[in-house]
C-alpha cells in the first residue's frame, strides 16, 4: 500500500519522474479542458441556452459571485486563478467515485505546488494592483516589528495551505483503504460518500482562503487611500 | 510522505497551463456569453420601455384627440342645435307673420264685408224708411194740412233772423218781380191773403205774390225771390234728414258689438 500517487512511477530518467500524480493531473487537464471547449464551442447568448452552457454559466458565476463577497472588486480578473484553483481541486477530489482511482490532490507535492502557486499569486496579484512599492510596504503593517511576522505568516499560511490538502484527502483516501480490510462492504462505500463531502469542502476551503490572501493584498491600497 | 520537486514543479507548471486554458476555452467564452445575454436583455429592456414610452405618448395622443374630437363634436354639435333654434325660431317668426298678416287680411275682408253689408242695409234701411215715410207723409198731405203748414210758415217768416231777412229783402228789392209763391196744393183765398199780409209786412206795401202748385213739397210752401227762396215743407226735412242718417263707407264700424248695434238701429 502506497501513500501517495507519487510512489507510483511510470517512467524516470535522473531527476525527471512521470509518476501517477502527474498522468492523472494531465487526464483531468484533458478532461476539463476539452469539456469546456466543447461546451463553450457552442455557446449561446439568446435566452435560450443548453443545459451544459447553463451548469456552466451556473458553475462560473457563482465562482464571481464567492470572489466577489469576499472583497475582491473585479472578480473576472482571478476568475481564471481562484476558479481553476476550485475547479481543479473540487474535480480531483470528486473522481474518487472511479474505482482504482487516485486523487492528484492527495500527493504532498501536488498540494504544495498548488500552495506555492497561491503564495507565488499574492505578491503577483499585490504588485498588479499597487505596485511593488506598496507591496513591499504591506509588509511593515502595521509597524516595521510586524515584518519576521509576516513573512513567517506567508510561510506557514502556504505550508498549512499544502498540508490541510493534503492531509484531507490522504486521510480519506487511507480511511477507505483501512475500511476496505476490516469491513468490505457497507462502510467504505459510506466514507466515500463522505470522502465526496471533504473533497468538496477542501476544494472551497482552499480557493476561498487563496482569494482571502489576495483580497487582503489587492484590497490594502484602497483602505489607504 | 515525500515530496518529489519535480513533480511539484511540473504540478506547477501544469496549474499554471491549466489555468491559461481554462481562461481561454471556459471564463472568457462564458463570461461574454453572460455579458452578451446581459446586454441584449438590457438593451431588450431599454426597447420595452422606450416602447412602452412611446405607446404611453400614442395613448396620451390618442386621449387628447379623443377629447378634442368629443370637443369637436360637441361644439359642433352645439352650433346645430343652435342653428336649427334659429332656424325654427325664423320659420315660426315667418309662420307667425304669414299668419298674422292673413289674419289681417281676413280681418279687413272680413270688415269690408261687414263694412258693405252694413252699408246696404243702412242704404236699404234709409230707402225703406224714406219711401215708407215719403208715402205716409204723401197719404196724409191734405187741405187741413196745407193750411197748417202755411200758418207754420207764416210763423216763422215772422221770427225770421235778421241777416236771413235782410238778405230776402235785398234780394227781392233787387228784382222788384212778384214773389213765387209754391204750396202742395191750390191756397184757399184766406191763406193767400195771410201769405200776402206776411210778405207785405217783411218786404214793405209794394209786396206782390203770384201763387204756383208743386205736389213734390208734400206738404208746405216756398217763396222764391230773385233766386232766393224761403221755403218750409216735409220735403226738405226728409232731404235733411237723408243727408244727416246717411253712412259714408269710411266710417263703417269696426267692432262687431258695434255692427250688431247699427243692424238693429
Amino acid at each position: 500500500m502506497h501513500l501517495s500517487p507519487d510512489d507510483v512511477i511510470f517512467w524516470q530518467y535522473g531527476f525527471i519522474t512521470i509518476n501517477l500524480t502527474l498522468v492523472t493531473t494531465w487526464g483531468l487537464m484533458v478532461v476539463m479542458v476539452v469539456g469546456s471547449g466543447l461546451i463553450t464551442r457552442k455557446l449561446k447568448t439568446g435566452l435560450h441556452i443548453s443545459r451544459w452552457q447553463c451548469a456552466l454559466e451556473i458553475i462560473v458565476t457563482g465562482i464571481n459571485t464567492q470572489i466577489e463577497e469576499v472583497g475582491l472588486r473585479q472578480p473576472q480578473k482571478y476568475i481564471g486563478f481562484i476558479g481553476t484553483l476550485f475547479l481543479f481541486i473540487a474535480i480531483a477530489n470528486m473522481c474518487i467515485v472511479f474505482p482504482g482511482y487516485e486523487p492528484p490532490t492527495g500527493s504532498l507535492s501536488t498540494t504544495t505546488a498548488l500552495a506555492l502557486g497561491v503564495f507565488l499569486a499574492v505578491p503577483f496579484f499585490g504588485v498588479e494592483r499597487g505596485g511593488v512599492l506598496t507591496y513591499l510596504k504591506s509588509y511593515l503593517q502595521p509597524t516595521f516589528i510586524m515584518l519576521p511576522f509576516n513573512i513567517i505568516s506567508d510561510i506557514t499560511r502556504t505550508l498549512a495551505l499544502a498540508v490541510r490538502l493534503f492531509g484531507n484527502i490522504m486521510s480519506g483516501g487511507m480511511i477507505v483503504g483501512i475500511l476496505l480490510s476490516i469491513s468490505p462492504l457497507i462502510f467504505p462505500v459510506i466514507m466515500n460518500v463522505l470522502g465526496l463531502l471533504t473533497g468538496l469542502v477542501q476544494a472551497y476551503i482552499f480557493s476561498i482562503l487563496a482569494t482571502v490572501y489576495i483580497a487582503a493584498v489587492v484590497s490594502k491600497p484602497d483602505k489607504q487611500t | 510522505m515525500q515530496i518529489n520537486w519535480f513533480t511539484v514543479i511540473a504540478q506547477l507548471f501544469n496549474f499554471i497551463l491549466l489555468v491559461w486554458l481554462m481562461k481561454r476555452f471556459l471564463y472568457a467564452p462564458i463570461l461574454a456569453a453572460i455579458d452578451e445575454r446581459e446586454k441584449k436583455i438590457k438593451a431588450q429592456l431599454n426597447d420595452a420601455k422606450d416602447q412602452k414610452a412611446e405607446a404611453k405618448k400614442e395613448q396620451d395622443e390618442f386621449s387628447a384627440k379623443n377629447a378634442d374630437f368629443d370637443q369637436h363634436k360637441k361644439a359642433l354639435m352645439d352650433a346645430a342645435i343652435a342653428e336649427t333654434q334659429t332656424e325654427r325660431q325664423k320659420l315660426l317668426d315667418a309662420a307667425r307673420t304669414d299668419a298674422e298678416t292673413l289674419r289681417t287680411k281676413q280681418a279687413r275682408a272680413l270688415e269690408e264685408m261687414q263694412a258693405s253689408l252694413q252699408t246696404d242695409i243702412a242704404k236699404k234701411t234709409q230707402q225703406a224708411v224714406f219711401s215708407i215715410t215719403q208715402k205716409a207723409l204723401v197719404d196724409l198731405a191734405s187741405v187741413s194740412l196745407e193750411s197748417q203748414s202755411v200758418a207754420v210758415f207764416i210763423e216763422r217768416l215772422r221770427h225770421l233772423k235778421a241777416d236771413e231777412k235782410q238778405a230776402f229783402v235785398d234780394a227781392f228789392q233787387a228784382d222788384k218781380k212778384p214773389v213765387q209763391i209754391k204750396s202742395a196744393f191750390a191756397l184757399s183765398a184766406s191763406q193767400q191773403t195771410d201769405v200776402k199780409a206776411a210778405l207785405t209786412k217783411l218786404l214793405g206795401a209794394s209786396a206782390d205774390g203770384a201763387f204756383t202748385t208743386d205736389p213734390a213739397l208734400i206738404s208746405g210752401i216756398s217763396l222764391m225771390a230773385n233766386g232766393y227762396k224761403l221755403a218750409w215743407s216735409v220735403a226738405d226735412y226728409l232731404t235733411s234728414l237723408e243727408k244727416s242718417i246717411s253712412v259714408p263707407k269710411s266710417v263703417a264700424p269696426k267692432k262687431e258689438s258695434d255692427t250688431k248695434k247699427h243692424a238693429v238701429n
